[in-house]
């Protein structure tokens, strides 16, 4: 590379002021290509693939014992009874829901804000986002016990009973709102896949591997034309995903918001809610790249950069999730009506104060730790935080769900609400179930997207004097 | 000139994006139509260096976005007011605000399956075969080598006069592809 071409370089640039680069130095098409391939390629599967895929293997089938015994039972199994109905359940599928919107984000909104460190990050930040809308939509559809009959209570399908679905309840928008997300979050996935599937078509070495990644490519063979169109596809997918994960959990929100139990009933849900999922999936997303990068020796793909941007993003997520959590205390106290007032007092002094202490204690005061750059440029502290910041927005769905229904407008209607061992169960198992699905998208697609990788690499921009020959 | 049975082109294989975009132009200029480059990134000069036009993807895109917004719309309303209406707390039959998020979903949805099926059938993907893929080092336009391939249907195509102009550009190899 002649130095003239690394001043106009902005990857040289970034290195001069002494940030991290988005990519280390010295690397080319080839190696960029071979090295994010060889860790599909390769014949032999690394031991310790097989130990933790055994691992969340096993506890997957906890899930479905668990799932099993609940379709034999009826949900009387779990902890939910009166005023409580909603427990872990819909705990669980709208913590897994937000940890979705990280990916979306990245892949999306970065995209069109032409950020290029997302780039090493989006292909399994997207697969991070499949695999947890997986995991939250088992939990709407077994809650309601009967998930057999639900198809015609959710779906909009000509039935011989000649019913339709309600389409003023906000849990229709949600049946909506999460298929559509799943859906385009499969769609902008396996479209961002299409060329390195290709790549992986001509550099496998085994006939099946070259017939299962041909079929999945469809014969793209990169033309100039395809990709032009390709392009105009992603930027569209991008653009369309952008507004659809804001609308994701603003939907959710309303599934709380629009209902009049203190503690719900308030505007500032929807905000609150998507500032919460992206804070929770950027601390999922790091909570799974820090590894990553440890054990494939990725550091020169996933740089520091990176975990920095992302601590960065949760600091500013984090603090509009704190307030919103001051903004829910001042509407009590403002509204001057008697049940909202009692609501913050009931959290914080009530039977589950502690859940109410921890979560301020996880999602605001921990993460305060990243404005230092010492915390933000240590991988291990920010694994730490990461998992901190997962256990408290665990923890916020908690309160919102379980403090809010458990004291309501009259005492005589207030009770308690406690997990069963088979809520335990179901919960641990879809991590189970996550964890395997993310072993196995790790062993047989490239975790980071090649051709992407490629043209962040200096060598790719043509040369504006050499075109006229 | 006359088709030659059996031949698909010729295909010039090149280093770096910028031999290729070069390769590109001054094949446009000599009048060369039929062709494609392959690079195993999306380079934005090449589209244009081949003189092709613009994509009717985002037209598709837009139809299929107003598909799903009035359907899903009526959908509601169909079911709603006409096939199933029900009083829910006084609320009108046709309760429009309550319609839109489910109008916004739909909209999303039908949008972006017409971009992935729009795009895929535009490119004629999935294409099992295609003579590109018989030159033994094509299969490098996945990693890091770049392609200019003139077809034989291009009235200018000449074996000889072809091959030449190619040599001409600077290429690594040239290999006649067969069909």
């Amino acid at each position: 590379m002649a130095p003239a071409r690394d001043m106009d370089d902005p990857l040289a640039a970034v290195v001069a002021t002494g940030t991290p680069p988005v990519i280390a130095p010295g690397h080319t098409f080839g190696t960029v290509t071979d090295k994010i391939s060889s860790i599909v390629l390769t014949r032999k599967t690394p031991l310790g693939w097989w130990i933790g895929f055994l691992i969340a293997f096993a506890i997957t089938n906890m899930l479905l014992v668990a799932l099993t015994y609940l379709f034999f039972k009826g949900t009387g199994i779990w902890g939910v009874n009166q005023p409580v109905g909603w427990g872990f359940a819909i705990v669980n599928f709208v913590w897994w829901i937000g940890i979705g919107h990280a990916g979306t984000l990245i892949s999306a909104i970065l995209l069109l804000l032409k950020q290029t460190w997302r780039t090493s990050i989006n292909r399994f930040a997207e697969a991070m986002t499949l695999f947890a809308v997986a995991c939250a939509a088992i939990f709407p559809i077994v809650h309601t016990g009967r998930p057999w009959l639900a198809a015609y209570w959710l779906f909009p399908y000509p039935n011989t009973m000649n019913l339709w679905p309600q389409f003023r309840s906000p849990l229709i928008w949600d049946v909506f709102a999460v298929s559509t997300y799943a859906t385009v979050s499969l769609l902008f996935w396996f479209v961002g896949l299409i060329p390195d599937l290709a790549t992986l078509r001509d550099r496998s070495q085994s006939p099946t591997g070259r017939v299962i990644y041909g079929m999945l490519a469809m014969g793209w063979r990169g033309s100039a034309h395809h990709w032009y169109r390709y392009e105009t596809a992603y930027l569209l997918l991008a653009g369309l995903a952008t507004p659809l994960v804001v609308s994701v959990h603003t939907v959710v929100s309303f599934d709380f918001a629009i209902g009049i139990v203190p503690g719900w009933h308030t505007t500032i849900f929807p905000p609150y809610f998507v500032a919460g999922a992206i804070y929770s999936g950027f601390a999922m997303v790091l909570t799974l790249a820090i590894p990553i990068r440890a054990v494939y020796g990725l550091e020169d793909f996933i740089t520091m950069r990176h975990l920095q941007n992302m601590a960065k993003v949760m600091l500013v997520t984090g603090l509009i999730v704190a307030y919103g959590y001051l903004t829910e205390a001042f509407i009590a106290w403002y509204s001057a009506d008697r049940y909202e007032m009692f609501v913050p007092y009931n959290r914080a002094t009530g039977p589950y104060w502690w859940t109410y202490g921890m979560l301020i204690l996880c999602n605001v005061l921990i993460p305060q730790a990243l404005w230092l750059k010492r915390v933000r440029t240590n991988t291990i502290l920010l694994f730490i935080i990461a998992i901190i910041i997962n256990i408290g927005m665990w923890l916020e769905r908690f309160v919102i769900v379980v403090t809010s229904l458990h004291r309501d407008f009259l005492p005589s209607a207030w009770g308690n609400y406690a997990p069963t061992r088979w809520d335990w169960a179901t919960f641990v198992g879809t991590i189970g179930l996550f964890l395997s699905l993310l072993f196995l998208f790790l062993r047989f697609l490239p975790m980071i997207s090649i051709f992407e990788m490629r043209t962040i690499l200096p060598e790719a921009k043509v040369d504006e004097d050499l075109r006229v020959i | 000139m006359a088709l030659r049975p059996g031949l698909y082109g010729i295909m010039a294989e090149f280093d770096d994006a910028t031999a290729l975009v070069a390769a590109a132009q001054r094949a446009h200029q000599e009048g060369y139509r039929t062709m494609d480059a392959y690079s195993p990134f999306p380079i934005e000069e090449l589209h244009e260096a081949l003189g092709s036009h613009h994509t009717r993807l985002p037209l598709i895109v837009l139809i299929g976005g107003l598909v799903g917004c009035i359907g899903g719309y009526l959908l509601q309303y169909w079911s709603s007011a006409i096939a199933y209406p029900l009083n829910v707390g006084g609320k009108p039959f046709h309760s429009w605000p309550a319609f839109v998020p489910v109008t916004f979903e739909c909209t999303i949805l039908a949008a972006a399956l017409s971009a992935v099926l729009g795009m895929l059938a535009l490119n004629g993907l999935p294409q099992p075969y295609h003579p590109v893929f018989n030159v033994p080092r094509f299969a490098l336009a996945s990693r890091n080598r770049f392609f200019l391939c003139i077809e034989a249907k291009d009235p200018k195509f000449d074996l000889e006069g072809t091959r030449r102009f190619l040599e001409t550009l600077g290429p690594r190899e040239v290999t006649t592809v067969a069909d």
